[in-house]
Parts: structure tokens; C-alpha cells; sequence
């Protein structure tokens, strides 16, 4: 208290003019130094989302080159011959080895993606890695009875023209969440037409079912 | 899906348990266990930060021999509609992260542990101790982890779990009928782990609006009541007991308690 007290006053008299000034002066380069940083952030965002926007994504590849349109030109029920429903109402989602092996025990062709998955895959009876583009969390219960089924929407409205495909394209994988980049979607600013059919954030899923259904339905309607 | 919000098909799924067959063996517990990946400890005798979604309450008129009387009380989160059946349980309307809602086609009261970020205030507004903290990580001793329900998300060390009346298995039976091309499942379809682990089918689980439903009748019982109902939480789990001094402890009167009416008059005033 007591030493507060003595210098209180020196202070005020030993700069009456010129304290004023060097406020001023030091309020400014706060002022400077934090527009540097804004400018600072927006130029590296604005940089990284120009030009590396590739940069957040880890690419691999699929275990097997998948040709789409050559399976769909020869089975008979569309998407549904080897994306089906099981009698229980689940979804089979990727054909299991089996699926596969019921046609492909032999090569069918002189492909030599059809010889490496008959040799690597099917002979030793080891299922495929397949890398899924539509990946969700653990948490997340989605139904795609209710949405082909009960909704009857297309296999193409969420998940594009994958059956005219005729390679598989890279996996990109998030490099922080882990997730599929067709997850966030291919556009990091989220604008623009999907580019391999819809985004699949929480808040896509959201946005669609007020659209459709005039609410965007309660916590357990997509969360397990 | 606008035909299950709010019209004449809204479904409130509920329970009633008979605690005159209840011999409180566990078995719903287990079964709850097993279903719902709830995690527990390798020492379980500390059973105040033990997680169940279900558990078993002993219950005693307090008398000496030869009068003693003791009953078992099974307790899951009792899914309050609230006060009006407006959807605000006292958990759901605490909660700064809306990581619980109120299901307005089903009447189920949600928990989404992702969501959550262990505020524990829906523990504190709770009045029956239904929601439970995660203190720890889950760890799965051996290969327990294979055996894990793959249709219930596992929790982390840090948020707040409760009963979902295995509302996974609701989903499930939503997709049969889906594929069926049925608008309503049945009755059979949809019942919880507990219920149909309990071997003296002392646990019903139905639509408590559908009157096809064993609940509707059941909870219409004179021997029905619910617990703390003067709370006003509206729980959709009913209770049956013949004995008097069961539903007096369910509604958790004192000894030196009077009778409702006045008590009721003492919250309001």
C-alpha cells in the first residue's frame, strides 16, 4: 500500500504531456498487431483452401479396381442384386465374399483385377478391405429401409452415379476425424452441387428431412 | 417422418411392472448388461458409481418379525412425458447441450452420450437417480469386446448414459415393417432386453395408447401407481403392487407423512 501510494503520484507528474501520447501509441500497435494476425489467418486459410485443399485428405486406394457399370450391364435387379435386404430389414450394404464368389470362382475375363481378387481374396477365403465412402460414426443408426422403402427414394439421390462407375475412385480419408471426405463433401466451403452425390453430415441429414418430412425428426431417430 | 409426429397414431411406449412377481433375481439387469454394452468394473461392490440401466431396489415395511414384508423394485428411467404430456421431462428441460430430447411419436427419452459433455445437471434434476455418469473409460476385460451389441453405441469416460427402452430394437422392428410394407409393428416385435429376460413375466412393455396392448389394460389396474407421482414427471413405467405399504413407498411418503392431499397443497403454495 504504502510504496503504491508513493508511486502513484510520481507517475502522474513525471509525465503530465507525453503520457497521454505513448497511450495512444501502444493502444495502436495492439490495434496493428492484431489486424496482422487477421490478415495472417485469412491469407493461410484462404491459401490453404485455394490452392492445397487436397492437403486435409489422405488418399488410398481400394483393395480391388471395382468396375460398377460392367455388374450392372449383367445382373438383373439393379443396385439391389448385391446391395440387398435381408429379411430382417437390415441392409447387406458391401457384398460380403460370398456375394462374389458365387459368380467369380473362376475368372470370367482376362481382367487382372478379376485375377488378383480371385487369387488374393476368393481362393484363400479372406474378405476384401473394401474402404466405404459413406463411413458413419459408431453412434449413428441409419435406416435404409425407411429411405428406399418407406420414402422410396433412389439409390442415386445420396449416393450419386456410383453404378455407372467403371473404376473405383481413391478413398480420401480426413486426416484429423478419420472420416470419408464424401462425408463433408468435396467442396471444403460445402457449396455447389455434391460432387459424388449428397453430403452426409448430420446437418445434410437434418436440412432433407425438414424439407420432406417438415420436421427434422428426434435424437433416436438417427443416434444409437 | 411426418406421419409419427403428432397425429392420432402417436405411440407412447411404456411399461408396467408387477412387482407382486418381480422376486428381484437380476435377471432383467443382466440382460440390460448384455444389451446395452453397459460398461462395468472389475470391483462392483462400490455401487454408488456403478452403471445400470435398470436396477433393483429392496423395499421394506420396516416391521419386526414375524410381520417383515419385502418387496423388489425394478427400476429403469421412468421416460416422464412431464407435466400436460407436453414432452418436458425434468432431465430434458436441464440440459444445456440438448443431448436429451423427448421422442414425440414414441414418448422415449433419448440420451445421446456424443452429444453430452458431463454437465450432469439431467442427474440432478432426475428424481430417480435413472441417468449414470461414466467416471471411468469402458474397459472390456478379455474378449468380452467381440461380444458387444453391435447396434448400441459404446460410451467414453465423461458423459451421462440411461435406458433407451432399447430403442435400437424399435429401429430394427421399424425396418422389418418398412420391408413389409406394414405402417405399424407389432407388439411381439418391439420389446425391451429386461422384459423378456424377466421369468416371471413380471415385466409387459407395450404402447400404453394402444388398447390391443397388455400395458393399456394393466396400467389401468387399481393396483397400479407410479412412483413420485405428485412430482408431476408423468413417468410412463407403472407399477403393480397388492399391498398398500409398497405403493405409500412408491409414491415415497414419510412416516410422519398425513395423506397426499395436503402434501400436494404444501409443493403448490
Amino acid at each position: 500500500m504504502n510504496t503504491n501510494d508513493q508511486q502513484q503520484p510520481v507517475s502522474d507528474t513525471a509525465s503530465p504531456g507525453t503520457g497521454d501520447a505513448s497511450g495512444k501509441g501502444k493502444n495502436g500497435s495492439g490495434w496493428i498487431i492484431l489486424l496482422f494476425f487477421v490478415i495472417g489467418l485469412i491469407g493461410s486459410l484462404a491459401g490453404g483452401w485455394l490452392f492445397f485443399p487436397d492437403l486435409l485428405y489422405s488418399e488410398k486406394q481400394q483393395p480391388i479396381d471395382f468396375n460398377h457399370k460392367l455388374h450392372m450391364g449383367v445382373v438383373y435387379e439393379g443396385c439391389q442384386s448385391c446391395h440387398y435386404f435381408r429379411e430382417d430389414g437390415s441392409f447387406s450394404g458391401i457384398p460380403d465374399l460370398y456375394s462374389c464368389s458365387g459368380c467369380h470362382q473362376y475368372p470370367q475375363g482376362t481382367n487382372p483385377e478379376e485375377k488378383k481378387f480371385i487369387e488374393e481374396y476368393v481362393r484363400p477365403n479372406k474378405a476384401v478391405p473394401w474402404l466405404v465412402y459413406s463411413e458413419q460414426p459408431d453412434c449413428v443408426f441409419f435406416s435404409h429401409a425407411a429411405h428406399v422403402k418407406g420414402a422410396d427414394m433412389k439409390c442415386q439421390t445420396c449416393h450419386g452415379k456410383m453404378g455407372q462407375t467403371t473404376h473405383a475412385r481413391p478413398y480420401q480419408e480426413n486426416r484429423l476425424t478419420g472420416y470419408s471426405r464424401d462425408i463433408w463433401g468435396y467442396n471444403i466451403a460445402r457449396l455447389g452441387e455434391p460432387k459424388y452425390g449428397l453430403r452426409m453430415k448430420m446437418n445434410d441429414c437434418a436440412e432433407c428431412h425438414k424439407k420432406r418430412t417438415g420436421h427434422k425428426g428426434a435424437c433416436f431417430q438417427c443416434h444409437q | 417422418m411426418k406421419e409419427e409426429h403428432g397425429d392420432k397414431h402417436t405411440k407412447r411406449y411404456g411399461m408396467v411392472i408387477d412387482l407382486d412377481k418381480c422376486t428381484g433375481c437380476g435377471a432383467c439387469m443382466v440382460a440390460c448388461y448384455a444389451e446395452n454394452n453397459v460398461p462395468f468394473k472389475k470391483d462392483e461392490t462400490d455401487k454408488l458409481d456403478s452403471l445400470n440401466w435398470i436396477r433393483i431396489f429392496q423395499l421394506t415395511n420396516g416391521k419386526p418379525y414375524p410381520d417383515t414384508e419385502i418387496c423388489y423394485l425394478p427400476m429403469p428411467c421412468q421416460h416422464c412425458d412431464g407435466i400436460g404430456k407436453h414432452g418436458h421431462p425434468p432431465c430434458v428441460s436441464v440440459c444445456p447441450a440438448i443431448a436429451t430430447d423427448y421422442d414425440d411419436s414414441t414418448g422415449v427419452v433419448s440420451q445421446i452420450p456424443t452429444r453430452c459433455f458431463g454437465c450432469r445437471y439431467c442427474m440432478a434434476a432426475c428424481p430417480y437417480h435413472a441417468r449414470k455418469f461414466n467416471w471411468w473409460d469402458p474397459v472390456w476385460p478379455a474378449d468380452t469386446k467381440k461380444y458387444l451389441n453391435p447396434n448400441v453405441s459404446t460410451r467414453m469416460r465423461g458423459v451421462v448414459e440411461k435406458c433407451t427402452l432399447c430403442f435400437h430394437r424399435y429401429q430394427q422392428a421399424r425396418d422389418k415393417a418398412y420391408l413389409e410394407g406394414r405402417e405399424e409393428i407389432y407388439e411381439s416385435e418391439y420389446q425391451p432386453a429386461c422384459a423378456q429376460a424377466c421369468p416371471t413375466n413380471a415385466i409387459t412393455f407395450g404402447d400404453l395408447n394402444n388398447p390391443d396392448h397388455a400395458v393399456f389394460k394393466l396400467k389401468n389396474s387399481p393396483r397400479a401407481f407410479r412412483l413420485l407421482e405428485r412430482l408431476h414427471t408423468n413417468p410412463k413405467v407403472y407399477y403393480l403392487s397388492s399391498k398398500t405399504w409398497v405403493r405409500r413407498a412408491g409414491d415415497n411418503y414419510l412416516e410422519n407423512e398425513s395423506r397426499p392431499k395436503s402434501n400436494r397443497q404444501k409443493i403448490h403454495s
